[in-house]
């Protein structure tokens, strides 16, 4: 487990060894959704807003 | 076998589908479409894959690069035909049609008092869809004239060109549920129920999926369905009527299945990589080497007509 810092609330959030580039995770603090950028080392940013032509 | 896997977001699918990749000791690349510049003139760097599986969560997107793979003649999963038939409901509604699917009554209005016409005559409940959107965004079940005047004016105002285009569907009185099953090839592997208090059933809005057997008329159909967008790998929805018909609703072609794996007991993820791996095959077998034939500034070969393949 590694510890990145909330880019919107500087919450703590815990990040599994297995995260991947382009996964996306919620803020247990804020509730943002952030985008893994890098593993090594760990980076993230927030992630995309939700386009129009989104979906499955 | 070198295997690429478009994507523009880790969701929950597709990191089932790399822990199944890597299971299995496949030889794969993640390639994040946002990074990804296409030199139209030559298909060199992307003749290293065997064959790539399309996971992109922006439809315009997919489309875009499935095209220019298929146009390459370079395998893809969904091939670009099946995602510009499913990625717009009026393609779909057409490609059902033609193939004889039974699927919801469809009007297309291209103005809003054509469209308030349309639905005027269609009789309310009726419901309004964009004919590009997934999730169950934007959907809206008109109930009488004046939410239909409202929302037409919301659309005529607020919307994007998109939105002049009206697709107007019947509302089917659904029993509180509907069915999605998942197609991979020629098989109905598995189905679920989703159910909701609201009309709007989506996993994605919060409906509840459970098993749903595949009894012979759901496979019947949704074989159908898949078949008449093109196959693959896809994820088809049904309504049930009162009178106990089923009509095919939607079409799905980089279908989500987090939800569907535990109550189905179907490893829906292997099953996708399975598929996959025998396209790859397939396309190696089919043509020896489709690199040769498909060198930089190869012959151009239509993503409608050829399906995709080489």
């Amino acid at each position: 487990m590694t510890t990145v810092i909330c880019v919107e609330c500087d919450g703590e959030l815990e990040m599994t060894d297995d995260v991947l580039v382009g996964e996306i995770v919620e803020c247990p603090d804020c509730g943002v959704e952030l985008e893994v950028t890098s593993v090594s080392p760990l980076t993230i940013e927030l992630a995309p807003e939700v386009e129009e032509d989104w979906g499955e | 076998m070198r295997i690429g896997v478009l994507y523009s977001r880790i969701r929950a699918e597709e990191k089932l589908i790399v822990e199944e990749l890597q299971r299995r000791g496949v030889d794969f690349e993640m390639i994040d479409v946002r990074q990804v510049i296409f030199n139209l003139e030559t298909a060199v760097s992307w003749q290293q894959y065997d064959v790539i599986l399309e996971r992109c969560v922006s439809h315009s997107q997919a489309l875009a690069v499935l095209q220019i793979l298929n146009s390459w003649g370079i395998p893809t999963v969904n091939t670009a035909q099946v995602a510009q038939v499913c990625g717009d409901k009026l393609n779909t509604t057409l490609t059902l049609l033609a193939h004889g699917v039974p699927s919801p009554e469809v009007r297309i209005a291209l103005s809003t008092e054509s469209a308030l016409q349309t639905m005027e005559d269609m009789g309310y409940p009726v419901v309004l869809k964009p004919a590009v959107g997934s999730w169950g965004r934007l959907l809206a079940k008109v109930n009488d004239r004046e939410a239909a005047e409202a929302i037409l004016e919301h659309k005529e105002t607020l919307g994007s060109y998109h939105h002049s285009i009206f697709y107007i569907q019947e509302y089917v009185d659904k029993p509180g549920r509907d069915i999605r099953s998942f197609v991979v090839g020629e098989e109905t592997i598995c189905a679920i129920t989703r159910s909701s208090a609201h009309w709007i059933t989506n996993t994605a809005r919060g409906g509840q999926s459970a098993n749903c057997p595949v009894t012979p008329e759901i496979d019947n159909l949704s074989r159908a369905a898949a078949q008449a967008v093109g196959g693959g790998v896809v994820a088809v929805d049904l309504l049930e009527t009162r009178d106990g018909r089923l009509l095919v609703n939607e079409v799905n072609y980089t279908m989500e299945f987090r939800n569907s794996i535990t109550p189905t007991g179907v490893d829906i993820p292997s099953r996708i990589v399975d598929y996959v791996l025998s396209v790859g095959e397939a396309g190696r077998l089919k043509s020896g080497d489709w690199r040769l034939r498909h060198s930089p500034i190869s012959n151009f070969h239509s993503p409608i007509t050829n399906g995709g393949r080489p």
